[in-house]
């Protein structure tokens, strides 16, 4: 990523701590990571609380007739967007292993995510 | 707003999109592309085909930087760049080969 | 009484509430995001054993399914479709929507 006449590369930190589905939060959070992907700025996701399950395997929403978009976070690393992190104590909490989620991520401690959230230019939270 | 495609009529939106994705085939988009005076080759086969399995696969349509790349990655780089694609969809290779390939308008096109 | 359940326990204490007011007779239907009070290995497993050793616990498996926790589910909780949420609704001789 370079300096370009739009000013310097920031970092952006979406967090997402809702579940999907019973909440557009999700979806949302989701499509702003996508669209704002265009503007190549330093972007990481950070998954906490029930926002853990957004990226849990297996997601079947036809019975519910809503847009399964659990397969779309596939897609982000062909958006450069590769910083995936999930909080460790959200995960055990739920009863979930890395294993389970859907995309690569990496599982950090509550305090290592406080550290992160403390180190970035601007925060989106959903 | 509609389409007549083989005599059945097939709802689009405002900008033409499929309203139903499922409603797609070769003709419907033989009658998009004519309607544009847009005749299509087997190289712009290529590209839609590609945009349905990435919709597949993803769930979305790619931006268009996104679709260049991966074009690239599949077909080679005389096809993955802007040049090539453009010449193909002179309307935005994103915008109106989504349109050709029944999906919807990638998140974040204007 | 069947108590129905839409928040995951997680992020709101609904189902919390719903079970400390249960009484004899009443039933917990999990429905959206209320699911997630059906699974194994939670924060919140512990409380809706207790609960289900003495109240019948359903969960809504089109729902279940959606969010990809159809191996999660505690054992002894029974998952009923969109009829079976309609039966227990005629079955019990009211609803209470903890929201």
């Amino acid at each position: 990523m370079e300096e370009d006449a739009g000013g310097k590369v920031k970092k952006f930190l979406y967090i997402n701590r809702k579940a999907p589905y019973g909440t557009i939060y999700a979806l949302e959070s989701l499509e702003v990571v996508l669209i704002s992907a265009a503007f190549d700025q330093d972007v990481s996701l950070a998954f906490l609380d029930d926002g853990v399950y957004q990226i849990v395997k297996g997601q079947h929403t036809k019975p519910i007739d809503v847009k399964n978009f659990s397969p779309t976070y596939r897609a982000l690393e062909g958006y450069d967007i590769e910083k995936l992190y999930v909080e460790k104590e959200s995960m055990e909490a739920r009863g979930l292993k890395e294993e389970d989620f859907i995309v690569p991520v990496k599982v950090i401690d509550t305090a290592d995510m406080a550290e992160l959230m403390e180190s970035q230019d601007v925060i989106m939270s959903f | 707003m509609s389409i007549t495609v083989a005599g059945k009529t097939i709802e689009t939106d405002e900008e033409g999109y499929l309203a139903n994705r499922t409603d797609w085939s070769e003709e419907v988009a033989k009658e998009m592309a004519k309607a544009d005076n847009c005749d299509l080759s087997q190289n712009h086969w290529e590209v839609l085909n590609f945009l349905r399995e990435y919709y597949d696969e993803y769930q979305i349509a790619p931006a268009v930087r996104v679709l260049t790349k991966a074009i690239g990655k599949k077909l080679g780089p005389d096809k993955g760049n802007s040049k090539y694609l453009y010449e193909l969809f002179p309307y935005g290779p994103a915008k109106q080969a989504c349109k050709y390939a029944g999906l919807p308008k990638p998140t974040g096109c204007v | 009484m069947l108590h129905t359940v839409n928040k995951s326990p997680t992020e709101r204490n609904a189902l919390e509430s719903c079970l400390k007011h249960l009484k004899k007779g009443s039933a917990v239907l999990l429905i959206e995001d209320g699911v997630y009070g059906a699974l194994r290995g939670t924060a919140s497993t512990k409380m809706v054993e207790q609960a289900l050793k003495i109240h019948p616990i359903y969960a809504l498996s089109p729902d279940i399914e959606a969010r990809g926790m159809q191996d999660r589910v505690i054992e002894g909780i029974k998952l009923v479709d969109y009829n079976g949420f309609v039966d227990l609704a005629v079955e019990y001789p009211g609803v209470q929507a903890w929201l």
